[in-house]
Formats: C-alpha cells, sequence, structure tokens
C-alpha cells in the first residue's frame, strides 16, 4: 500500500530540517497553532452540537433552550429508529451496497486487467470511456434510464414491482455502471506497476489467462481493492439521486434517500433530528474511523504509478 | 453518489520504468475470456451511461409524454430549447444558482482547503487530529449535510438565530437560504479540496523547496513561484473538480424543498420535469443535454491532464 500512495520525502534531510523546524516555536508557529486550532474546532461543531442534542430530552430543551445543561435521555435514538423505520431502511441500503461494490469492483477489475496487460491500440479511448462515465452529471441520463427502466419488465420474483423501475437490481446496476469508471481508473494503474516477470513465468509454467487474472493479478492488488471498496462502500450508502428517483415505493428507499421522507416526521423536534442524523451518520463514521488510512489511500491511489 | 471521484496525481519523484513487454500471443479458450472481460464490463456501461446520454440528446429535439410507444414522438426541431430560453421562467434563477455556486465554491471553500493544505504540510504537531477534522465532513452525504445543518438554521431552535440575536428561517427565506446552502456545502468541499491538495504538496520534491530557501527565497514567495507550478496537474483536476461539483449540485437542495423558492438548480429542474407529475421528456431532455454539454467540456480537460500522467 505505502508504495503505492503517496511518495515519502527522502528521510535525511527531511528529517533534518524538520527537527530545526521544530525546536523554533516562533511566534509566527503560535499564531498557526491558534488559527488551525479554533478552525478545526469549528469545523467539528456542527457533528459534535447534533451528537449533544441526540441525547436530550426535547421537553426539557424546549423549556430550557438549547445552551442549558441537563435533561439528557436515550429516547431520541429509540424513537427515531422506530418513526424513522431504520431496521427496514438499513437493511435496503445493505441489499443494494454489498453487492453493488462487488459487482463494480469485479467487472473494474476485468477492465483494468485487460488494460493494464494487453497493449491494444484502443486502450486509452476505453479508459477515457470508463472513466468520463463516472463524471457524468446523473441528471443528464435522467430521462431516458428512467424511461427505459419504466417498460423494461422483470419477472415479479425479481421486483415486485414487474419492472425495473423501483426495483434493487435497477438501483445495483446503475450504481455498478456509474462507479466501474472510477475504479478501472485506479485499479489500471496499479496493475501496470505489477512486475511483469510474474506472468512470464506463469506462462511458461502453462497458466492460461483465467489462472493468471484469479491467481496472480487478484491476490496483488488486494491493497488496492480494499481502498477502493472502502471508498465505494461510503459512495453507494451516501448515494441519494438515483434512489430517490428509481424508487417508487417508500418501503423500498435506502437509508441516504429516506431523509427525504423522515424530514416531515421529525421537523418538529430536533433532538429527535439529531437522533435520527447520527444513526445514518454511524455506519459511514465507523468508516472514517476505523478505515481513514484505506479511504484515502483510496482517493490517493494511483497517484504516482503509471 | 455526491462525490465526484478523482484520482489526484501527485507530482511523481520518480516515475516508475516503462515495462511494457513484448507482444503477448493469446490463443483459443484465453481469447474468449479476454473478450468476455471487456466486453460485458463495456456493454454495461455503454447501455447505462453512453446510450442514455445520446438519447437525451435526440430526444431534446422531441415532445413526448413518455406514455406510449416511441412512435408517438413528434419531432419538433429546436423548439425546446426556444422554450428554455425565453419561455421558463425557473431557467434564469436555476442558472445563476449554479454560476453562484461555483464561483462561491471556488473562491470559499476550494481556496480555504488549498490553504489548509499547504498549513497542515508544515510538519505541524498534532496533524492528525487536524485532518481528521477537516476531513470528517467529507465522508457524509450532501443529503446528510443538509439534515445536520438545520439544526444551525433552523428558525426557531437554531444555533445561528440563537447567537445572532435574529428571527430567520434560513432554509425558508428566499433571500438567505441558497448561501445558507452554500456555506453547508463548503464545509464539505474543503475538507474534500484539502485532502486532494495534500496529497499532491506531499509528493513536491523537498530538494525545490531547500534551492529556493538556499537563494532566499521567503516561504510565500517559494510557494507562489515554485511549489504552485510544480502543481500544475492537481490545481487543474481541483478546478476541474469544483466546476462538476457545482454542476452536478443536487442532494443537499432536494432533501431541503425539492429546489423550489430561491434553490433552483439545472440538476432540479430536470429532475422535476421527469419524475414529477406533468413528465415532460423532450423538454427535460433539452435542460439535461446543455447540463451534459457543460460537464464534457470539463470532463474532456480533465481526461486529458489524468490520462497524460497516467501515461508517462
Amino acid at each position: 500500500m505505502t508504495s503505492a500512495t503517496t511518495v515519502t520525502r527522502p528521510p535525511a534531510t527531511g528529517a533534518a530540517t524538520a527537527k530545526a523546524r521544530r525546536r523554533r516555536l516562533t511566534a509566527g508557529r503560535v499564531v498557526l497553532y491558534v488559527f488551525v486550532t479554533l478552525t478545526a474546532l469549528a469545523w467539528l461543531f456542527p457533528v459534535v452540537w447534533a451528537l449533544l442534542n441526540s441525547f436530550r430530552d426535547y421537553a426539557y430543551t424546549s423549556v430550557h433552550g438549547y445552551v442549558s445543561l441537563g435533561g439528557f435521555t436515550f429516547q431520541n435514538y429509540l424513537n427515531a429508529w422506530e418513526q424513522g423505520e431504520f431496521t427496514r431502511h438499513f437493511l435496503n441500503s445493505m441489499i443494494i451496497t454489498v453487492p453493488a461494490v462487488l459487482l463494480t469492483l469485479f467487472l473494474a477489475s476485468c477492465v483494468a486487467f485487460v488494460v493494464a496487460r494487453f497493449s491494444f491500440r484502443f486502450n486509452l479511448a476505453l479508459l477515457g470511456l470508463f472513466t468520463a462515465a463516472n463524471l457524468l452529471p446523473q441528471q443528464a441520463l435522467l430521462v431516458p434510464l428512467f424511461r427505459a427502466y419504466r417498460s423494461i419488465p422483470l419477472p415479479l420474483w425479481m421486483s415486485d414491482s414487474g419492472q425495473l423501475l423501483d426495483s434493487y437490481w435497477g438501483l445495483i446496476l446503475v450504481n455498478v455502471a456509474f462507479q466501474t469508471g472510477f475504479c478501472t481508473f485506479v485499479l489500471s494503474n496499479y496493475m501496470k506497476a505489477l512486475p511483469h516477470e510474474m506472468y512470464e513465468a506463469a506462462r511458461v509454467d502453462g497458466a492460461g489467462i483465467p489462472t493468471q487474472f484469479f491467481r496472480i493479478t487478484l491476490p496483488l492488488c488486494r491493497p488496492a481493492l480494499a481502498a477502493l471498496a472502502t471508498l465505494q462502500v461510503t459512495w453507494i450508502y451516501n448515494e441519494f439521486f438515483w434512489a430517490t428517483v428509481l424508487m417508487q415505493s417508500g418501503d423500498k428507499f435506502p437509508i441516504t434517500s429516506s431523509l427525504n421522507n423522515l424530514r416531515g416526521q421529525f421537523f418538529t423536534d430536533y433532538n429527535l433530528l439529531s437522533a435520527g442524523s447520527i444513526l445514518v451518520a454511524i455506519p459511514v463514521l465507523v468508516v472514517f474511523f476505523v478505515l481513514q488510512k484505506q479511504f484515502v489511500a483510496g482517493l490517493t491511489l494511483g497517484a504516482t504509478k503509471g | 453518489m455526491t462525490d465526484l471521484p478523482t484520482v489526484p496525481a501527485a507530482p511523481a519523484e520518480v516515475a516508475a520504468p516503462r515495462r511494457r513487454g513484448g507482444r503477448v500471443r493469446v490463443t483459443g479458450t484465453d481469447r474468449i475470456f479476454l473478450a468476455l472481460m471487456v466486453i460485458i464490463p463495456t456493454v454495461m456501461v455503454i447501455g447505462w451511461v453512453w446510450l442514455p446520454a445520446i438519447a437525451s440528446v435526440v430526444l431534446s429535439f422531441a415532445r413526448w409524454s413518455g406514455i406510449g410507444g416511441l412512435d408517438t414522438i413528434q419531432w419538433i426541431g429546436t423548439e425546446n430549447y426556444k422554450n428554455v430560453f425565453t419561455n421558463y421562467p425557473p431557467f434564469a434563477p436555476a442558472l445563476r444558482h449554479n454560476l453562484i455556486w461555483l464561483v462561491f465554491l471556488f473562491v470559499l471553500p476550494t481556496l480555504f482547503g488549498i490553504f489548509l493544505a499547504v498549513l497542515l504540510d508544515r510538519e505541524l504537531r498534532g496533524t492528525r487530529f487536524y485532518q481528521t477534522a477537516f476531513f470528517l465532513p467529507v465522508v457524509l452525504s450532501l443529503a446528510l449535510i443538509g439534515f445536520i445543518w438545520q439544526l444551525i438554521y433552523s428558525r426557531d431552535q437554531g444555533v445561528l438565530n440563537a447567537v445572532l440575536g435574529t428571527q430567520i428561517d434560513w432554509y425558508g427565506d428566499s433571500k438567505w437560504n441558497l448561501w445558507a446552502v452554500l456555506v453547508a456545502a463548503s464545509w464539505r468541499h474543503a475538507g474534500y479540496i484539502m485532502l486532494l491538495y495534500l496529497a499532491g504538496l506531499k509528493g513536491v520534491d523537498p530538494s525545490l523547496r531547500e534551492a529556493a530557501a538556499v537563494d532566499g527565497a521567503s516561504q510565500v514567495r517559494t510557494f507562489f513561484s515554485v511549489v504552485l507550478p510544480v502543481m500544475r496537474p492537481i490545481n487543474i483536476i481541483v478546478i476541474v473538480v469544483t466546476v462538476i461539483e457545482s454542476l452536478r449540485a443536487f442532494d443537499i437542495v432536494w432533501v431541503i424543498n425539492k429546489g423550489t423558492n430561491g434553490l433552483e438548480l439545472i440538476s432540479t429542474l430536470v429532475t422535476a420535469n421527469v419524475v414529477g407529475e406533468a413528465s415532460r421528456i423532450g423538454f427535460g431532455s433539452a435542460l439535461a443535454t446543455i447540463m451534459l454539454v457543460i460537464s464534457l467540456v470539463f470532463i474532456t480537460i480533465f481526461l486529458s491532464t489524468v490520462m497524460r500522467r497516467a501515461q508517462r
């Protein structure tokens, strides 16, 4: 992972100057520390504020105001969970996110393998086709896609709506199509940097393309795949637009787009709103604190090789 | 999917040695396997992304309710575009809001994110804490951010009114709501830009700065005349990211009021025209095509920057 993410400074001179700089605590540096610390605290405020209020009783804060102490309770979480039907919506998020991420990574690995390994003339065009697809505004595709989804029938055992619209399948596929581009680009850069000789050796041993792909390339790409998986789980979990327009029945919305409906219910009680927000944020916050390195690596991966 | 994923190409100190071996012979089943590996994903991306994009352009010249088959489509030339520009009151505000969005994102959070990255690059103690704080909003969806900031912007119970002693409905009052939303969106954007830029700065060859210091250049001077030019690819990426983010802005205004009453954006107009009660397919497509054209210009700039680096 380290080799593929950031270029570290040459140790000798870098460490020496760092130490020299660290020793001098000038007035300028004090100002710098104060500024950065205050900004960082201000940055954390909205989340901390939501967290704080989520544990407070509405009856208490509406009497004493928010700048007060007391009235702490856990009840908001229970209420928010129940009123927002969080069990249902979290489950929907999982039904959509897990297959979408797995399929995206698999398809992206396939294309990246071919692009990295074989030098066809259209390789660059292929890569461009995939990467650009990821950057288009979703609304630019909405009209035909929405119409097509409505007229593509699915058997009832796949979708109780009988069509691609308002089905998990449709939502998973659109997420996969959109995310494959980015993953392909990152993975192809990563694969290009793998030592070529291994493939030669494998070929001499009589290994075909499937063996090379599954036994050599994929295991070697584990760090890149882990980083991308982290990133993709966050993005697809956070995906709002497609779920909002392609899902029709309320009980099928994944958690992020169910916020749209929750707003009316939580509108009057801001402590309930806070608790609901924190609940929705928990999965990505866990990713953030536990897998931060993976997340950052995913964003900056493929940077220095290629 | 509010994020604009990018691959920031950090200026590499050592370019990886090129190693494209000689021709690889592929035969029989391997050939079929390889073909499938490319064809299946390509069909998906073309079918779900590129064909709909082309269809948007084609349908923008049509009048169609969307009910009934393709034979009920009437071709009406550029009339939809004429209507968009002359006969559709929300279009001008939406375009203006998108432009304000772009300028605001660029002037405040983008520059501030770069500034933060430069500060954090200076080996501060506790960098991890600072990075964590600025980076935290990046993992939240903009829809959720719209929700969380409601606690700050609410008229009766919000922090902002309590601090300022005002009675403003920050999300509801069309005089203020665009700016309120922009501040909330900036909260996330600044962290994102900081992250991209910091990765770039870490890749700048330190000997460049040392040489500048030996020559007696101040730190500010060094940044503007040495570091900034070296960071050219990242700068382009950051600019394109900001443009595309402001064009794709949707989630936060949709969750607040579905993009009405001062929060109109081109993206919300397209959506409202298609999924709303009056499904105006041709008209919605014309709006979508305008978005498509603007975005393709910047996507081309982005790709040519990124690909050139990837090719090295």
